[in-house]
């Protein structure tokens, strides 16, 4: 018997109901809040802040750095530890080189940018929802970038190919592989891509096309949210 | 190959959007040319005049340009002049030489003049490379501020809070009788005659800031204004 239908009755392509909203942390340059079924990240940007120690400094271009956490309460259940993990500390490197291909930090050269991403409730998905959270904040605080990053996570289960897995499908006994992709949909290009479990190339590759699906979709919201603020100007 | 312009005026634009196809148009601020398309790198408002296009941004901190009006905070001190802030990651430079006309002595105590943490409204001279950014107090209205307070607003709406001609920060001196000094970098110095004045005014400039995008702004502010000295005079 195989993975028929999905736990919480959504098609194979089907995403969760999101939503997405910019300015949400007063204090910071820029920030945003994304939403994904039950993962809610939000990312804070501070830029341009002098980057130390020195050694660390280009003359050239500014430093991006991003932090990923997972609050403590944002589990279903158990606490999560506080304090950077192997885990958070590889996202946050994964995160960082996802947003920098659509970034253009010449304008803040010995600057650093700094991305705060933080999850405040989790079900699977978390870099991806960071990374979209992350892009808006970044366009919120008018860094100059090329593109939007969109982000979705996929999931091999049994023989099915499913967009935008939950916690529950990620838990799935047998025959599970989840995909993180995260996608420059104007300048076609992937800046992220990890897997985990076993998966065939053909596999991989519908999940490749699934995914494009996926992000096209989140990148309507991101640009929603980008333009509700503004929205009444036009009318003037 | 005739070019295609793929948005209205005035409309808002995202980073990445296309905003126009093929040679006929040329790139403005915070616009990128790839190849035969324009793309926008900024969240804001596009400008279509004849063949250039510009977005201007509705969004982001202050980046010094040359020619700027800022307020700035004395940071620091040495020999030479002063290190002054004023919202950029890096400090601007003002030397001795570009405040005063007459001879300073080499061992004279520059605090006299310009003590730490002091305000001073000065203009941006030059820049070189984003790092080291020079400015001078020689020029109309560049001075020392006096006893007043200091708000800090965004700086994308600089222009709102000014108004078209200035016409918004006269009606906000007319209604509040305060002085008010708004630097390009979102620093505003204000200075009335007794608390409450200056509480109005801090006020209609956050409400200015909150509700810059929403129509009939002027409109909307003078009738506040009108309402809240209403109240003061007892009408």
């Amino acid at each position: 018997m195989g993975y028929e239908k999905r736990y919480d009755g959504r098609k194979f392509d089907e995403l969760r109901p999101m939503s997405a909203r910019i300015g949400v942390v007063p204090n910071s340059s820029g920030s945003a809040i994304f939403q994904m079924g039950k993962t809610v990240a939000i990312a804070a940007v501070y830029a341009p802040k002098l980057l130390f120690p020195q050694f660390l400094q280009d003359d050239e271009k500014g430093v991006l750095r991003c932090e990923y956490n997972l609050m403590s309460f944002s589990g279903s259940g158990e606490r999560v530890r506080p304090g950077p993990s192997r885990r958070s500390k590889e996202i946050s490197m994964v995160t960082e080189k996802a947003l920098l291909p659509v970034l253009n930090l010449k304008e803040y050269s010995n600057c650093a940018v700094d991305v705060y991403i933080e999850l405040i409730q989790t079900d699977a998905g978390t870099r991806c929802a960071g990374i979209c959270a992350a892009s808006l904040a970044l366009a919120d605080a008018g860094i100059p970038m090329n593109d939007l990053i969109s982000a979705v996570a996929i999931g091999r289960i049994e023989n099915k190919i499913a967009l935008d897995v939950t916690k529950k499908e990620e838990d799935y006994e047998n025959g599970m592989a989840d995909i993180a992709i995260a996608y420059s949909l104007r300048l076609n290009k992937i800046t992220l891509l990890q897997s985990d479990g076993d998966l065939g190339r053909d596999e991989l590759q519908d999940a490749i096309k699934l995914a494009k699906i996926g992000c096209e979709k989140i990148r309507d919201v991101q640009i929603k949210a980008l333009k509700a603020k503004f929205e009444v100007i036009k009318d003037e | 190959m005739a070019g295609r312009l793929l948005i209205e005026d005035k409309e808002v634009v995202i980073p990445g959007q296309e905003l126009a196809e093929g040679m006929d148009y040329l790139p403005g601020g915070n616009i990128i040319r790839e190849g035969e398309k324009l793309i926008s790198v900024k969240l804001g408002l596009v400008n279509v005049s004849n063949r250039l296009l510009k977005v201007i941004p509705l969004v982001g901190g202050y980046s010094p340009k040359k020619g700027d009006m800022v307020i700035g905070r004395i940071s620091s001190i040495s020999s030479m002049g002063w290190r002054v802030n004023f919202g950029w990651a890096y400090d601007a430079g003002l030397s001795v030489r570009d405040c005063f006309d007459r001879f300073i002595e080499k061992d004279e105590d520059l605090t006299k003049y310009y003590n730490y943490g002091d305000y001073i409204i000065t203009l941006i001279t030059n820049i070189m490379g984003n790092k080291i950014i020079d400015i001078s107090m020689k020029g109309t209205g560049l001075r020392k501020l006096g006893p007043g307070r200091i708000l800090k607003i965004c700086p994308a709406k600089v222009p709102r809070v000014i108004g078209k001609q200035g016409s918004m920060i006269q009606m906000i001196k007319e209604y509040t009788n305060c002085r008010l000094l708004v630097g390009q970098n979102g620093f505003i110095w204000l200075s009335g005659n007794n608390i409450e004045d200056e509480l109005l005014a801090i006020k209609v400039i956050k409400k200015i800031e909150d509700e810059s995008h929403i129509s009939g702004l002027t409109d909307r502010i003078k009738e506040y204004l009108e309402g809240e000295v209403g109240i003061k005079n007892g009408l």
